[in-house]
């Protein structure tokens, strides 16, 4: 502790949120990260946004990355916008990937997702962009 | 001095309060080995020692994650609290890791009475990570009646566990290696508590009878013989047994008047590592930094005097002892 502080790795929460099973992409991503020098908590399979941000907020993580390829996307992301806004402390950033129109991705954005990712993203635009948004530490 | 003293840090009083947001944040602190985060810890620590703290260590694969998710089932139906601290191994190449054991656990993100917190161990060997300790403290002080503390799982080498908790158990599976392997220096040596995992798989029997006769041929200073106990994860079997395991060694430590001995033990190597780390930050500066190096390097170089040699003289010329 009495040690000088030392580079502190990004903290970031990759989860699947509601009842698809396709975790490839959530797995290959968890890993650029990881290869990008991030801590990150895999939180898996089947996750309701309320799991999603209490598992955020106990980990204390500076980025949260959603994974849906079920189509509910405009149900599940904006509820854990929300909950993530109503909860007290600083607020943390969102991006999301999966099979999502670009419609919906225009209305998830403007609802505060700072960038999703679709089939073909590039590794290290997504590692970029982590990089980018993700909560400074103070 | 009591939670409501205004002496208290604002963190320190928070966290005493169960405020889980105030401990997350803490915990990154500590982790991040930010200075400002000092006198939160220094607050805290009269308020700590009331926890039981377990350690869980063995090898990659035996489902010490999923153990500890069905021990948290037990533990709440007890009625108590529990923190858990996963540490998972950081890459040494990137320094990024994948910390997965949160998904083995059913319950953080739904009941008030467990915090799941998953450490990297960013370079520290032994099993844990340089910080494991404060942070289980940190629990500790928030009130959790149990803390939980799973090491990364690299095999022989996760004895550090034994410097947190005053019960640590090893879980292990059937069919892991012959017996030769339980001679070998480490991880056997360090259980109270064997812990024969997977025992739904055939073989199981045998393993829990090897390790009794080798736990009865243990001859621990402290008069201990390390327990064996078989458990399914999967089939929820030998949970209880388990547990009244680790308390039959906790009720040893206090029966025979070691718990104060072992505590006081570990509290005189944190000092001396925490001194010893102070002195190497002040010293290594100033080493690197001096003159009479370039000197010495250049006689080294040149083979006229060897590097054993060489440390001393630029010691002495520190005015070290």
């Amino acid at each position: 502790m009495g040690r000088k502080k030392v580079e502190t790795p990004v903290r970031v929460l990759i989860a699947k949120p509601g009842l698809d099973g396709h975790d490839r992409g959530a797995k290959i991503v968890a890993r650029a990260l990881r290869d990008a020098g991030m801590e990150v908590i895999y939180a898996g399979l089947r996750q309701t946004p309320e799991e999603i941000v209490q598992s955020a907020r106990d980990e204390d993580v500076d980025l949260i990355g959603l994974s849906i390829l079920s189509g509910a996307h405009m149900v599940l992301f904006p509820k854990v916008l929300k909950l993530l806004k109503s909860a007290r402390g600083r607020s943390i950033p969102v991006f999301a990937g999966g099979i999502i129109p670009d419609e919906d991705a225009r209305r998830l954005k403007r609802l505060g997702v700072k960038a999703i990712f679709g089939p073909g993203a590039s590794l290290e635009e997504i590692i970029l962009t982590a990089r980018r948004i993700a909560r400074p530490r103070a | 001095m009591t939670v409501g003293s205004p002496a208290l840090p604002p963190a320190a009083r928070r966290i005493l309060r169960h405020d889980r947001g105030e401990l997350a944040r803490t915990i990154s602190a500590v982790e991040n080995h930010d200075p400002r985060v000092l006198p939160t810890i220094r607050a805290l620590y009269p308020h700590t020692g009331h926890a039981l703290v377990v350690g869980i260590a063995g090898p990659l694969g035996v489902g010490k994650s999923s153990l500890i998710n069905v021990i948290l089932e037990h533990l709440r139906s007890l009625g108590k609290t529990v923190g858990v601290i996963g540490v998972d191994p950081s890459s040494p190449f990137s320094g990024g890791s994948v910390l997965g054991d949160r998904i083995r656990i059913d319950r953080p993100s739904k009941d008030d009475g467990v915090y799941f917190r998953s450490m990297a161990s960013r370079g520290h060997a032994g099993g844990i990570a340089a910080t494991t300790r404060e942070v289980s403290r940190l629990l500790d002080a928030f009130g959790f009646n149990v803390v939980l503390v799973e090491t990364v799982g690299s095999g022989q080498v996760d004895v550090e566990i034994r410097q947190v908790a005053s019960t640590s158990v090893v879980v292990l599976v059937p069919h892991l290696g012959d017996e030769v392997q339980s001679l070998k220096a480490g991880l056997f040596e360090i259980a109270d508590v064997f812990c024969v995992n997977k025992a739904d798989l055939p073989g199981a029997d045998g393993a829990a009878r090897y390790l009794q006769e080798m736990a009865g041929l243990a001859l621990r200073a402290d008069g201990w013989r390390p327990k064996v106990v078989q458990a399914s994860a999967v089939a929820r079997s030998g949970i209880a047994q388990l547990w009244d395991a680790i308390e039959a060694h906790e009720a040893h430590l206090d029966s025979t008047g070691q718990r104060a001995s072992a505590q006081r033990a570990r509290l005189k190597a944190e000092i001396v590592e925490l001194a010893r780390e102070a002195l190497v930050e002040r010293w290594s500066d100033r080493l690197s930094r001096n003159a009479e190096l370039g000197r010495l390097l250049d006689q080294v170089e040149s083979r006229q005097v060897d590097p054993h040699t060489a440390a001393d003289r630029l010691l002495r010329k520190l005015g070290s002892p």
